[in-house]
């Protein structure tokens, strides 16, 4: 169930962050295709292009670039994004099955966006909240002490307030 | 508002004291993401919308700090001066704590803290058993300090260090001190600060430009000590870093922090505005002459990163790849200038050394290991959460003492230190101090303070597997022993994992094992080896259990097991049947339930869900 990439994007923006990062030396480049990224959410190919020459990096080596780091995207992502951490705490305490579950439900492995474009899944190395594995984040919310029974009703809440929010629009 | 002199700093801790000088404090442990994930949100407005309420707001401080460390019983609240700490408090308890502890100084016993074994309460934090034992030198301020408010950190004393430092040291002096305060690198290796610093100062740069790093790419997993300490005083770490930019000679600085932890580098871009706009940081720093800027630069994912020369790699812009080492980066680091890397909490270190001096400092700790180490206790254990310990501590005083020991009377099978770099430590070993050497010498390393708590039910080899694909996952390919041999060893560990193991294989990972170790490049390959040699060292017979019998004794590797119930322990209640995902579970009532094996995926549920123990793994 992967996305491909149709998707209409607005590439104005791109004026204005160029804008931010114009006369700087070439330790731009991280920082630069982070905030295209938080512009639309992924990579669009056409935007690391004018990217290209806008500042006459060549686009191997952006390309080189996001695809070394984990936390750049090259396809579109979703409505909203699921993680799971991995990390040795939330492992000893049971996440693997946590990630099994949300697989389930979603339908998604590791990396997949839906065809809807409603949700994103990935697992993380560590989220950094140890303390309260087995951590789950959707979007900006971060829950602790995971349980494959909680995977669901999660999920289901996200998809309920989304519902709830184009009603009373 | 930018002070210009020492004196003026002075002058506004003095009026910032003053106008603290509230009757009533109420501490909230709130602006941490941990604290948060536990609900503190809420928790705050309903503090803020009593006392506005009630009319309290000028008698009543109500501070936000961050991390206050035991996790597991966020948020906390404490009222001062009383000195009472509630636990677990909930927006529906802030009325009565305002009505009774607040005015009428009245304890509510049943938000105290409750020792789990004694059922004793503790009125305060030195009651309970999870601080007793602990040395907090970094981790004390927390609860004077909202991290968001420069002026919190001031008037607690913070910033004396670097007037100290810029007005009454030479650069060598501070060297001097480090030196003698014997401090070491927190990152993992343990390196020696001061020579670090003193190599970097005395390095030739082509234009004078000399650049210093904080290492916040808090890659391995299982450890937050980091995070922790960015989230809750971002001050002390910039006040570190400036004084070590004054000793090295540097005019910039960058804070490596990686993209995981979004709280962490909003705190830190807040923390350094408003540094700058006090006049701590930028041009002419309290008038000294001496200028010197940071900048923060996110990380972007790659837990290499975490590597020296990767992470100046991954700050100039590049490819994360780490480069072989001579030169080291104190002579050609960023851009090719001399570039001195500390770990966070390092950096927070320095400000001790230069207020207290080399000499109280070098009296904590052990022979070679000095000052206290903050710890990430996690995993199969009852207190979870951040400890600050001296060097010299034995694991049992953190697992059992501090740590409240294992849940569930399970019993204790290993701690893992160091993270993908370190190893697990067994029974035989909690009454060795921790400290660099000794732990080294035990088959683990310090590292960055992750300490992964493990018992009975947790699978060694499967533990070794885990890191194994981290590690694969995370190589950056530049160098074949790792990005080869990882790949291979994880080849071989899932195959023993999924009951196809031989058992040859245990001496086969053991010779892959020395040869990466022999032949990568970095720190990653290097000690990527660790975990699987180190629990093939202490849980061979783990091992041979995988490849010779076919079982897994802790149950978890499920080619390995199978699940049924025990019909003499069945209560027919049907809960199992119920949480079943794919039907496997059947049965009627007053009458055992059973397992279809075919259907059953061992996704566990059942187990977790029978009240009886009825669920065998087998």
């Amino acid at each position: 169930m992967e996305a491909s990439e149709n998707r209409l994007y607005d590439l104005t923006a791109l004026e204005k962050i160029f804008k931010r990062f114009e006369g700087r030396k070439d330790d731009i480049l991280i920082p630069l295709v982070q905030s295209i990224q938080e512009e639309y959410g992924w990579l669009p190919k056409e935007a690391l292009r004018l990217a290209a020459d806008h500042f006459r990096i060549p686009l191997s080596k952006i390309y080189g670039v996001v695809t070394f780091y984990s936390q750049f995207y090259l396809t579109p992502r979703g409505k909203h994004l699921v993680r799971c951490c991995r990390g040795t705490a939330c492992h000893v305490r049971g996440s693997k099955r946590v990630i099994e579950s949300v697989e389930q439900k979603l339908g998604l492995k590791d990396g997949q966006t839906s065809k809807d474009l409603t949700f994103s899944f990935e697992t993380v190395a560590c989220l950094g909240a140890c303390a309260l594995g087995p951590i789950m984040t959707i979007d900006d919310e971060i829950y602790g002490h995971m349980s494959p029974a909680k995977v669901s009703s999660l999920i289901d809440e996200h998809l309920r307030r989304d519902k709830d929010e184009s009603a009373n629009r | 508002m930018r002070v210009q002199t020492v004196k003026e700093l002075e002058e506004l801790r003095e009026s910032l004291k003053a106008a603290q000088k509230y009757e009533k404090e109420i501490v909230v442990s709130a602006n941490a993401t941990c604290c948060i994930l536990k609900g503190s949100k809420p928790v705050v407005e309903a503090f803020q919308s009593e006392l506005n309420k009630l009319g309290f707001t000028d008698k009543v401080k109500l501070r936000l700090s961050g991390c206050l460390g035991f996790c597991e019983i966020e948020p906390m609240v404490i009222i001062k001066p009383l000195g009472v700490l509630y636990q677990r408090v909930s927006p529906q308890d802030v009325p009565e704590i305002i009505k009774e502890t607040v005015c009428g100084e009245k304890v509510i016993e049943r938000l105290l803290y409750k020792d789990p074994v004694t059922k004793e309460l503790a009125k305060g934090m030195a009651e309970i058993p999870f601080y007793k034992k602990q040395k907090r030198l970094l981790t004390e301020r927390h609860e004077w300090i909202d991290p968001t408010d420069i002026r919190d950190y001031i008037s607690a004393g913070g910033y004396t260090a670097l007037s100290k430092a810029l007005f009454y040291k030479a650069p060598d002096a501070i060297i001097e001190d480090v030196k003698k305060a014997g401090l070491r690198g927190r990152g993992g290796a343990g390196f020696p600060t001061g020579r670090k610093w003193e190599a970097c100062r005395n390095a030739k740069s082509p234009d004078g430009v000399k650049y210093i790093v904080c290492n916040a790419d808090e890659g391995d997993p299982g450890a937050f000590m980091n995070r922790s300490l960015l989230e809750s005083n971002p001050h002390s770490v910039i006040e570190g870093m400036v004084i070590g930019a004054y000793a090295i000679g540097a005019t910039k600085g960058f804070i490596y922090v990686r993209a995981e932890y979004p709280l962490a580098v909003k705190c830190c871009r807040n923390a350094l505005e408003q540094a700058r706009e006090y006049g701590l940081l930028g041009n002419n720093i309290l008038g000294s002459g001496f200028s010197f800027d940071i900048e923060i630069r996110e990380g972007a994912g790659a837990f290499v990163c975490g590597e020296e020369t990767a992470l100046i790699a991954s700050i100039e812009g590049k490819r994360g790849m780490p480069r072989s080492r001579p030169p080291f980066p104190a002579i050609s680091g960023l851009w090719g200038r001399p570039t001195n890397i500390n770990n966070v909490e390092t950096w927070a270190n320095v400000p001790l050394i230069i207020n207290n001096g080399a000499d109280w400092y070098s009296k904590i700790g052990t022979a070679g290991s000095k000052g206290t180490k903050t710890f990430s206790l996690v995993g199969k254990i009852n207190n979870t959460g951040i400890i600050e310990v001296p060097f010299g501590i034995t694991l049992r005083e953190i697992i059992f003492d501090i740590g409240g020991g294992i849940p569930g009377g399970k019993k204790f099978k290993a701690v893992q230190t160091g993270g993908p770099s370190g190893g697990c430590l067994t029974e035989k070993h909690l009454d060795i101090p921790v400290d660099y050497e000794s732990l080294t010498a035990a088959g683990s390393i310090m590292g960055s303070g992750g300490m992964i708590v493990m018992d009975e039910t947790t699978c060694m080899v499967d533990v070794a597997r885990y890191f194994m694909k981290f590690l694969a996952e995370e190589s950056c390919g530049k160098c074949v022993p790792c990005r080869e041999g990882i790949d291979r060893m994880l080849d071989i560990l899932t195959d023993i994992t999924e009951g196809r193991g031989k058992e040859s294989d245990i001496a086969l990972l053991e010779e892959l094992g020395e040869v990466i170790k022999e032949g990568s490049l970095c720190g990653l390959g290097r000690t990527a080896p660790n975990p699987v040699l180190s629990t093939i060292r202490y849980f061979r017979d783990e091992y041979i259990a995988h490849t010779r019998d076919k079982k897994c004794p802790a149950g978890v590797c499920k080619a390995l097991i199978t699940f049924s119930i025990d019909e003499k322990k069945c209560k027919s209640c049907g809960k199992c049947a119920k949480v079943c995902p794919t039907k496997a579970v059947s049965g009627k009532k007053k009458e055992p339930y059973r397992i279809d094996k075919e259907k059953c995926i061992k996704c566990g549920l059942c187990r977790d869900n029978c009240k009886f123990g009825a669920v065998i793994v087998s």
